[in-house]
């Protein structure tokens, strides 16, 4: 019998297929491809949507008109063309008011494939999803159960018609409309995503979930989400992401806004799994995404992020650290593998006094990938007695690849206290030796080594969702050691 | 019909090996390096071997070499373990036939605990022999067991795996690994470097408590002082990549008395 190689391993995973690169043959509308005025107010139209609603897009993409992408991030790509993108899909035969029992047959099968069967979660789990297809929502779970407290979890253009106060109040507060690039696109054509408003006092019973997938060919993503957590409040929030696989370079441009009132805390967690691009570069999903939160007093953001997919994300969830003695966290998890690009990073900006932030990133490049942590500090004038700690760690796989570290701190107090951390570390052949010598195979040492890594942002997850970011990372690393 | 006794009689030479493990002419290299040139070795079930030598002299390769290390290529030789032969096989392999190798100095792998190592590890060699997982209430049955055998502090095991383990704790840890697993040859390698008096006793103490007449034991050291706690049935001095001279534990105490030169002078 021949010797299993490392080399071997290297062969196997690079042929292993992209897991969700499925593409469900569901019958859908879609736009024609381009932007203009027109394709906004068809959009706003589609969704019936009230005025003010249409007259803020437009004057999102006025403003997106008059800017220039932005090349400062450390990755590097054919800029889309945004004129030969549709900026509207949506499965056919969706109604609002359908139960989960109407769902399509198709679209269950799909999630079944996913993994997320949706009685099983709605049994099992505890966890209230919103399924986003291509642009628009499909299933909202347990709304019943949520709105006995006065929480509302609903698709976001189901917001917009049902809760135009709030989302009127709280929309682009957070992300405005101009903030960059990407937010301005989003704002103008976002199709859907979800809306949370948990009262005050209140603590969200439940894992309020969020599953997005781009399915048809051709079409960018563009959700937008709004979590508002009223005074006194608590809730947990996961999003989940895949893609199929295919040839072209598929866009998403997502914003998230959190906003966290006075003593209120918002737990905001990401599985973002959309497909990478093939071994050899080709294809992948474009993931250029703006999240923030805002934090009034006592109240406290923290996100926690594991990143496996994408050809090349650009995404810096951050913290506006307003009000005395709230608190940001940023857990991350970034992989990246053959040639995926991630410029991810947090920002955390401490206007009040007392303001507390916490940065752990962890990085793994294998492959001929790039990986690189950008993060920036910010203490204001007024923020007395800021504290931040940051910890950057990368660890590389094989000679190929790169991982970069690009801290930035700016700090206009004296009595702020920062403190930054990095490591860089490689997987040895000694540690996969150790490993093989107690009858763990090469494979399953490296997903061992890489959990272990990862670790403390792992914990920082929701029980059921840690297990299967464990199991995402495995499939992910394609690295070989050495 | 033929019968296995006909077979016998008519070729006497055909026996069914009574050696657990036999090296033959293994020759090795690393980097072009020669290092072992021609070990032959036989161990049978329940005994305990123990092989010496001056620095340098190839008894870390020989034991890497046994448990497939490929950082080091064997070039010419036989590794049979029960009778098969297991030179072409990937570590993890051999380790699931029951090889166990204590390292001289144990890798730290942050974050992983000693418990979740040693589950992982039981259960990879489960898989192999297409047994389940071992549920959860047998595997802390398991580990209440063998760290009380080997008076481990339970607290110990939640600890990232040798990360900032002393000394002791390190060889410690991989006595407690070699009790989890069970193995039917285990070689360790220079178990005694680093240790203290009271250290080397509690590892040595584990190692015979663990001794049976269905394993072996191979020990390789440099100094005969653990030798007087693990007491081996036989002694072979391993000299510029050969066995130069087997005996019986008093040539342990030969060595000490007359030291590495004698070998070197005769050789």
């Amino acid at each position: 019998m021949s010797k299993y190689t490392e080399d071997d391993l290297k062969v196997e995973l690079e042929n292993k297929e992209y897991e969700y690169g499925f593409y469900t043959d569901i019958e859908s509308e879609t736009f024609p491809i381009g932007l203009s005025e027109d394709i906004v107010r068809a959009i706003s139209l589609k969704k019936e949507e009230p005025e003010w609603m249409t007259e803020w897009r437009l004057e999102a993409f006025r403003a997106w008109v008059q800017m220039t992408e932005p090349d400062w991030a450390n990755v590097h790509y054919t800029k889309p063309d945004f004129q030969a993108i549709s900026y509207y899909s949506a499965p056919k035969k969706v109604d609002p008011s359908k139960t989960l029992d109407d769902v399509d047959p198709e679209l269950l099968a799909m999630y079944k494939k996913l993994g997320i069967s949706l009685d099983e979660q709605k049994k099992m789990n505890n966890i209230a999803m919103d399924i986003v297809v291509d642009s628009v929502s499909v299933a909202t779970t347990f709304k019943k159960t949520l709105a006995e407290k006065g929480i509302i979890f609903c698709p976001i253009s189901e917001a917009i018609k049902e809760h135009p106060d709030l989302v009127r109040k709280y929309l682009g507060t957070v992300v405005p409309q101009k903030d960059n690039f990407y937010a301005a696109l989003n704002s103008a054509v976002f199709s859907d995503g979800s809306f949370c408003y948990i009262p005050k006092g209140v603590r969200c019973p439940m894992e309020l979930s969020t599953y997005f997938r781009i399915n048809q060919a051709g079409t960018g993503q563009f959700e937008r989400t709004l979590v508002i957590a009223d005074e006194e409040s608590y809730v947990s929030y996961l999003e989940g992401c895949t893609a199929p696989s295919r040839d072209e370079n598929q866009l998403h441009a997502a914003v998230v806004e959190l906003i966290a009132m006075d003593g209120a805390e918002i737990k905001y967690s990401t599985v973002q799994n959309w497909f990478p691009g093939d071994k050899n570069g080709k294809g992948g999903v474009f993931n250029f995404v703006t999240k923030r939160g805002l934090c009034e007093k006592n109240a406290k953001i923290s996100w926690t992020q594991v990143e496996t997919g994408s050809a090349v994300t650009w995404k810096y969830p951050s913290c506006v650290l307003k009000g005395d003695n709230s608190v940001g966290e940023f857990y991350s998890i970034a992989v990246t593998n053959n040639f995926q690009q991630a410029d991810t990073g947090t920002k955390m900006i401490h206007l009040g006094k007392n303001t507390k932030s916490t940065i752990i990133s962890k990085g793994i490049s294998a492959g001929k990938s790039q990986n690189s942590y950008r993060g920036l500090v910010q203490i204001s004038g007024r923020a007395d007695n800021a504290r931040n700690f940051s910890q950057c760690d990368s660890l590389l796989m094989g000679n190929n690849c790169g991982a970069h570290t690009f801290p930035y701190i700016e700090s206009k107090n004296p009595s702020a206290k920062i403190e930054h951390e990095a490591t860089t570390s490689k997987i040895g052949e000694d540690q996969v030796f150790y490993c093989n010598q107690r009858g763990i195979p090469t494979e399953k040492a490296i997903a061992l080594i890489v959990n272990g890594f990862s670790k403390e942002v792992l914990n920082k997850l929701p029980m059921e969702f840690a297990v299967e970011a464990q199991k995402l990372l495995e499939i992910s690393l394609e690295g070989s050691v050495g | 019909m033929i019968w296995a006794g006909d077979i016998i009689s008519k070729f006497p030479n055909f026996q069914i090996s009574k050696f657990m493990l036999e090296v033959k002419n293994l020759h090795a290299k690393v980097e072009d390096k020669d290092i072992l040139k021609g070990i032959n070795l036989s161990v049978k079930a329940g005994e305990v071997h123990a092989i010496m030598g001056p620095n340098g002299s190839g008894k870390s390769t020989l034991s890497a070499v046994i448990a497939g290390n490929e950082h080091y290529e064997m070039t010419e030789g036989e590794i049979i373990l029960d009778g098969e032969d297991i030179s072409e096989m990937a570590p993890e392999e051999r380790a699931h036939k029951g090889i166990f190798l204590s390292f001289q100095y144990p890798v730290e792998i942050p974050g992983v605990s000693v418990t979740n190592f040693m589950k992982t590890a039981i259960n990879e060699s489960r898989k192999a022999q297409g047994l389940e997982e071992m549920p959860a209430n047998e595997m802390l049955k398991l580990i209440r067991e063998k760290s009380e055998l080997l008076e481990i502090d339970r607290k110990f095991l939640s600890r990232s795996l040798n990360e900032g383990f002393s000394g002791g704790e390190k060889k410690r840890n991989e006595i407690f690994q070699m009790a989890m697993l069970e193995p039917k040859l285990a070689i360790l390698d220079e178990t005694d470097s680093g240790l203290d008096i009271d250290a080397l006793r509690i590892v040595a103490n584990g190692v015979n408590k663990l001794k049976s007449e269905n394993n072996a034991v191979i020990v390789i050291t440099h100094y005969q002082r653990l030798l007087d706690y693990i007491v081996p049935d036989f002694v072979h001095v391993l000299y510029q990549g050969k066995i130069v001279k087997s005996g019986g534990k008093e040539l342990a105490y030969e060595l000490e008395e007359k030291g590495y030169d004698w070998i070197k002078s005769e050789n």
